[in-house]
């Protein structure tokens, strides 16, 4: 469903990514890896579209059009999800009127009719349930006054209600303690399917005791130097990233 | 890139002009104009005197500078004084309005003629400086209410206009009360009689057409003993280079468990982006809570005007009285705003609400001003203020001068005041879920003015949410 290829981006007239190539099929979970400053965050951005990153070079191809071609809001209508490292506060607007705008926003795109409150509530009190929410969150005004936790659940509440095809997790996991992160992970599993895709970002391996990702990628200064599957993640976890950049160097002399 | 550089205008809805033949006083002020005008309304003697009285105040004071917008010096005998559509002396039905202002209103979305109207509210249409009808007046005279235009009731009640205009708003309050007070033209006159609550909500429409003029209208409103009324004021003016002043005053009255409720949707011409043009909305508007046990509540949606500059307030005089005040203001392009409130408490158990919500956009520049004054006598005053101001960009402005004059150590005042910025980070939010920038403006300041917009009469909260959009449309790139 994702094909991005020699993504080149940079912010600010610096390069970030230094050509990344990666496939996602539907059905997938792929893991990203990588130490600070390694692009991780500005490849989830730039898959989003934030307008601060310009694209320099690549290509990325998404359900078979050229996904840099989308304003941020229609790739999110196409069924692109960004679940932010650092949610967003927006005061004064309540969870459940977000959500319905953004829905109705989409489903709009889409030439559907918009779904009126009695539906949408039942929806949106389905999807409380499987993720196991309080339903006094959807008064709540947008993050605000949420606890770290509170906000990443968040999150993947709204991937609940949105229903995206290619669901990017910006470290989800940063932040959260043992029973968050088990409560967001159990959230995530319940809603990965045969249809989506889901990639995650991440600096530890924690998360992918509780999420399994078919492939891990490793990436270091902007490019993915190496990729397998959760084993690596495994050895990531027990030997930390010099070994690697060790291995590249060797790779280039 | 920053997303909220680009400020592009949206189009301005009601800047059509109406091609009609007028009647105009000469151009200037002196006591000439005064008696033009006067004899225009065929006003008694007194009314002339009132006028000349004022007129002559006004010319020794000063024009004040202390408020904090700017432009240049308002000529004022570069100004047209009285305007008045060309038609027959006395209205007595729809029959005999002019099939030009009809249509003009109706492109106003105001229909005049009763049945099209909503059922529920009465309206009475100015057109720059006379009203051209009013709308259910028999029904409404059924229950003793009166509602007419200004100068209609300077002559058919002038005992009541003689007791109360300027018993709130003296020609001496200030600069432009008394230039009102010399040339007012016309406004809208509401008493409703002991113990009624008005059956629907009035409403008066303001519409400046003709060039060069002036607007200066009044709207007095009494409240006897246990009377109820909702009324609500709009206004627009068409697209025009040069600035057109509007000095109203408003005065309200309400005696023992009356009440009030007042409410703007302010939607004059604002100027193009540059901040040509647009209104000069310098407006006296004040109440007094005279009886025991009554209560005035204004609410303001202020999005139009090149400069709004008024302080709608409340002098709580009776025991229990209870004054508030709700505003939304909007500054786009080069909009300036210098609002707020005067609370004053002179009666015991007095109790003020104030809440103020700007919004700043483009390179508008707003300022919250409010006076909360607790006399010595006023035994437990109480008042909340809550002043928050949203930024949306970052070449506009807000300040917020909130005052506090406590003369009472039984008063319990409060004050929270918050400054919020619509950021990049929250327009990417939203668009990641599928809202376009524009949208996300416009949910994130609908939730912003909930608080003011609940308290306007149902079908005007609509308006004013859909005229806060369209204000701000474009505010984003």
């Amino acid at each position: 469903m994702l094909s991005i290829k020699n993504l080149h981006a940079s912010i600010g007239g610096n390069e970030i990514l230094k050509g990344i190539s990666l496939e996602v099929k539907a059905g997938e979970v792929h893991a990203i890896m990588g130490p600070n400053g390694s692009g991780k965050s500005t490849l989830s951005k730039v898959l989003a579209g934030r307008e601060e990153y310009e694209v320099t070079a690549g290509s990325v191809e998404y359900l078979g059009k050229n996904l840099l071609d989308f304003s941020p809001e229609d790739r999110a209508r196409e069924g692109i999800f960004l679940a932010f490292q650092y949610p967003v506060e927006i005061p004064g607007v309540t969870n459940i009127m977000f959500l319905r705008t953004a829905l109705n926003e989409i489903r709009k795109y889409h030439g559907k009719e918009p779904l009126e409150g009695p539906e949408f509530l039942k929806l949106v009190r389905e999807k409380t349930k499987i993720l196991d929410l309080d339903d006094s969150l959807l008064k709540r005004p947008v993050n605000e006054g949420f606890s770290g936790g509170e906000k990443k659940r968040n999150e993947i509440f709204q991937m609940a209600v949105l229903e995206p095809k290619l669901a990017i997790l910006d470290e989800t996991d940063s932040g959260l303690d043992i029973d968050a992160l088990r409560a967001v992970s159990d959230g995530i599993n319940k809603l990965k399917n045969k249809d989506n895709g889901i990639i995650m970002v991440t600096h530890y391996q924690r998360l992918l005791d509780y999420i399994v990702p078919d492939f891990v990628h490793v990436l270091l200064n902007g490019k993915i130097v190496k990729s397998g599957t959760r084993e690596l993640a495994l050895e990531l976890e027990e030997k930390g990233y010099d070994w690697i950049r060790e291995e590249q160097k060797e790779e280039v002399v | 890139m920053n997303e909220i550089e680009q400020f592009t205008k949206s189009e301005y809805k009601y800047g059509f002009s109406t091609d009609i033949e007028q009647e105009m006083a000469p151009k200037g002020l002196s006591e000439d104009t005064v008696r033009f005008i006067s004899a225009k309304k065929n006003e008694p003697q007194w009314m002339l005197d009132y006028r000349l009285k004022a007129y002559r105040h006004w010319l020794t004071m000063k024009v004040p500078t202390w408020q904090n917008v700017h432009y240049p010096q308002i000529d004022f005998q570069d100004i047209y004084y009285y305007a008045a559509p060309k038609a027959k002396p006395k209205l007595n039905s729809l029959d005999e309005v002019d099939p030009e202002l009809l249509d003009t209103f109706k492109k106003l979305g105001i229909p005049l003629e009763e049945q099209k109207l909503l059922a529920n509210v009465a309206v009475d249409a100015v057109f720059d400086s006379v009203s051209v009808t009013t709308t259910f007046k028999e029904a409404l005279k059924e229950k003793g209410v009166i509602f007419c235009s200004f100068s209609e009731a300077v002559r058919e009640h002038s005992e009541l206009i003689k007791q109360y205009m300027g018993s709130v708003v003296p020609y001496t309050d200030n600069y432009y009360a008394a230039l009102n007070a010399a040339v007012f033209s016309d406004g809208s006159f509401v008493y409703i009689p002991k113990g009624v609550r008005c059956p629907m909500e009035l409403s008066t429409y303001f519409r400046i057409n003709a060039e060069n003029t002036g607007q200066f209208e009044r709207t007095l409103i009494i409240a006897d003993d246990g009377a109820y009324v909702s009324y609500l004021e709009g206004c627009t003016a068409p697209k025009r280079d040069e600035n057109q002043l509007h000095a109203a005053v408003v005065e309200l009255i309400t005696n023992e468990n009356a009440e009030i409720k007042y409410s703007t949707v302010q939607n004059w011409y604002a100027g193009d982006e540059n901040g040509k043009g647009g209104i000069y909305n310098f407006v006296t508007k004040r109440g007094i809570c005279k009886g025991n046990n009554s209560k005035i509540s204004w609410t303001q949606v202020e999005t139009g005007s090149a400069i709004t500059w008024k302080y709608p307030s409340c002098i709580l005089k009776g025991d229990n009285s209870i004054g508030e005040f709700y505003s939304v203001a909007v500054t786009n392009n080069a909009q300036q705003a210098d609002t707020g409130t005067k609370m004053i408490h002179l009666g015991r158990n007095t109790k003020s609400t104030i809440v103020s919500k700007g919004i700043s956009a483009g390179r508008g520049n707003q300022t919250y001003r409010g006076l909360v004054k607790v006399s010595k006598a006023a035994e437990n005053a109480r008042n909340h203020s809550q002043c928050d101001s949203l930024l949306i960009g970052d070449k506009c402005g807000a300040h917020t001068f909130p005052y506090f004059e406590i003369s009472n150590p039984s008063a319990k005042i409060e004050h929270e005041a918050t400054t919020s910025k619509i950021g990049d980070d929250q327009l990417f939010y939203c668009q990641s879920r599928g809202i376009s920038a524009e949208e996300a403006v416009s949910l994130i300041v609908n939730g912003y003015c909930k608080d003011v917009f609940k308290e306007l009469p149902m079908e005007f909260a609509m308006e004013a949410t859909k005229l806060l959009s369209i204000s701000l449309e474009g505010s984003v790139g």
